[in-house]
């Protein structure tokens, strides 16, 4: 595999002291799909608005392709597409003129056929002709993906693609992604959504306080999303877990008014019948039941702070 | 150098002014026609001649500069405020050009409206007055320099301004009392010693003396100063841009 990507020991500073990167570096290979989450302020736009060009790094390098982002600005900006996170359009430009415009600042020659492709793939074509003031927001969020593919690029950011899109937009955006992937177009991409990552993302990293906390292989991760929490609570509180219960792996909530069994889904057998029969022969009365789901980030973050997700 | 994306950066800034054609037609000619009316004919009718040219004649460089000025630095300031205020320029600052790419794209767009606007009221004067041009080659260049040079005043503007009230700051606060006290509608000459003086501190005084100059051969201030002047306040616009660019100030985080 070749690195199309490098990033080495970036670092953002800004006057007031505040750190938005303090030193991430990661690789990425052509044609890979790698998903990066974080909470909101964690560094995940300002990573891709350095590499694109938007925001002056402080220190540190990165390359696209072999060339340096800022010695070689040209050749490395050339390869990148960038849909950012809000919809930016001028509203009272047509559609056609707003991606031709794209193609145009990239330095590509005019190639009518080329971004007709495109917007009929992002079923733009026949609204090509509207202002962007006339389109929903769906379409916007589109003509901002047209725009990012019509100079053809070899790296693609999509910065929270799929935020406050409908579900039959967010299945067009996954079919043109993998269909990127297969040209061989690398794709990093911000989400929240676990789904996105697990759909689309071979690799998954994680980003907090400007730090990337870990890079993981997708399906490491999904063994890991197949941990499920049932909350077992009970009418009185005990001090402490029966012996009778020792074979479940339970935990005792602090309060003590509940029990957390953490089981796998994918597992044949989950053990949830048997637990349940053994806390009723245990004389433990049940109150309620409820099971919860780790979120991506909340599994990554805790592994690295070292609590349980 | 970029050109394609200088070509798309100008096509684009030029499509905003073709969907309002009509308006950047008839607002010149109408507000032309209507400076000849309440100034040509209140105070023509007081004021004969200046130097052996008509007064209706004679204020006609200078309303060309009036519109010409304050047109570029609003064409300019909001061609580049605009994709600020609507977050575009990410696409600009991501994209595989330099400072100087952008300028010419967003400047020459500017200066190519005020030029248009520039030609449409010298012709609607010439329907008022006997237009005569002495020297056409200077007048034009004239034009030129002087929507460039205020264009690049204008990308300024739009750059340093954080909301639309900044960006018609400077060109109310400051370029209006200029030209209208830079000799639009009289010659330095007509006023008492002192005022005189004070006036040739007044950067308009010159570009207007020296556009005048091209049309009837007479000026306020040698040609030569005039020209030497607008040179030089194009090459300080050209500075600023240049470490503005550099610094990223007000653009790049």
């Amino acid at each position: 595999m070749t690195t199309i990507l490098s990033i080495k020991d970036l670092r953002k500073s800004y006057a007031d002291g505040f750190e938005a990167l303090k030193g991430v570096s990661l690789e990425i290979e052509q044609g890979e799909i790698l998903a990066l989450l974080g909470p909101n302020g964690a560094g995940k736009t300002t990573l891709i608005s350095t590499i694109c060009g938007i925001t002056t790094p402080t220190s540190g390098a990165v390359t696209v392709g072999g060339h340096d982002i800022q010695t070689d600005f040209r050749a490395a900006r050339r390869m990148i597409g960038l849909v950012p996170q809000e919809i930016a359009l001028e509203p009272f430009e047509k559609v056609w003129n707003t991606v031709r415009l794209s193609r145009g600042l990239f330095g590509l020659s005019r190639n009518d056929e080329r971004i007709e492709d495109i917007l009929r793939k992002l079923s733009l074509w026949e609204k090509r002709k509207n202002a962007i003031k006339e389109l929903s927001g769906g379409m916007k969020r589109r003509v901002m993906i047209a725009k990012a593919l019509s100079h053809e690029p070899r790296v693609l950011f999509l910065d929270e693609p799929t935020a406050g899109v409908d579900v039959e937009l967010r299945k067009d955006m996954w079919e043109i992604v993998a269909e990127l992937k297969r040209s061989g177009v690398t794709i990093i991409l911000t989400t929240h959504y676990i789904e996105e990552a697990e759909a689309i993302a071979d690799r998954v990293g994680v980003i907090d306080k400007g730090e990337l906390l870990l890079v993981q292989d997708k399906d490491t991760l999904m063994a890991q999303m197949g941990k499920k929490h049932l909350e077992v609570m009970l009418t009185e509180p005990i001090q402490s877990i029966p012996d009778s219960l020792a074979a479940h792996n339970l935990e005792l909530n602090g309060s003590g008014d509940a029990l957390v069994y953490t089981y796998d889904t994918n597992a044949d057998r989950t053990g949830i019948t048997a637990l349940l029969n053994d806390v009723a022969q245990a004389g433990l009365v049940l109150r309620d039941v409820q099971t919860r789901q780790s979120s991506l980030e909340e599994i990554f973050v805790n592994l690295v702070s070292g609590e349980p997700a | 150098m970029n050109w394609s994306a200088i070509a798309a950066i100008y096509r684009f800034e030029m499509a905003r002014f073709f969907r309002t054609l009509a308006q950047s037609f008839l607002s010149p000619v109408l507000s032309t026609s209507l400076y000849f009316v309440v100034f040509g004919t209140a105070i023509g009718s007081r004021i004969q001649e200046v130097d052996g040219v008509s007064y209706g004649a004679f204020i006609v460089p200078g309303l060309i500069m009036l519109s010409v000025v304050l047109l570029a630095i609003s064409n300019a300031s909001f061609g580049i405020y605009f994709p600020k205020f609507l977050g575009t320029i990410y696409e600009l600052l991501s994209a595989p050009v330099n400072f100087i790419e952008i300028v010419i794209g967003y400047v020459g767009a500017a200066a190519t409206k005020a030029l248009f606007v520039g030609v449409v009221i010298l012709v609607t004067a010439s329907f008022f007055v006997d237009l005569r041009i002495q020297h056409p080659i200077a007048m034009a260049a004239f034009l030129i320099l002087t929507c460039l040079s205020f264009s690049l005043l204008g990308f300024i503007i739009g750059i340093w301004a954080s909301n639309f009230e900044q960006m018609s700051l400077v060109p109310q606060l400051v370029v209006t009392p200029l030209i209208f006290l830079g000799g639009t509608f009289y010659s330095i000459s007509m006023l008492p010693p002192v005022w005189q003086t004070v006036t040739l501190f007044n950067p308009v005084v010159y570009l207007i003396s020296g556009f005048r100059w091209s049309f009837y051969g007479m000026a306020d201030v040698p040609i030569g100063l005039s020209l030497l002047a607008i040179l030089l306040f194009t090459g300080l616009c050209l500075g600023i841009i240049g470490w503005i660019f550099k610094t990223g100030w007000r653009i790049r985080s």
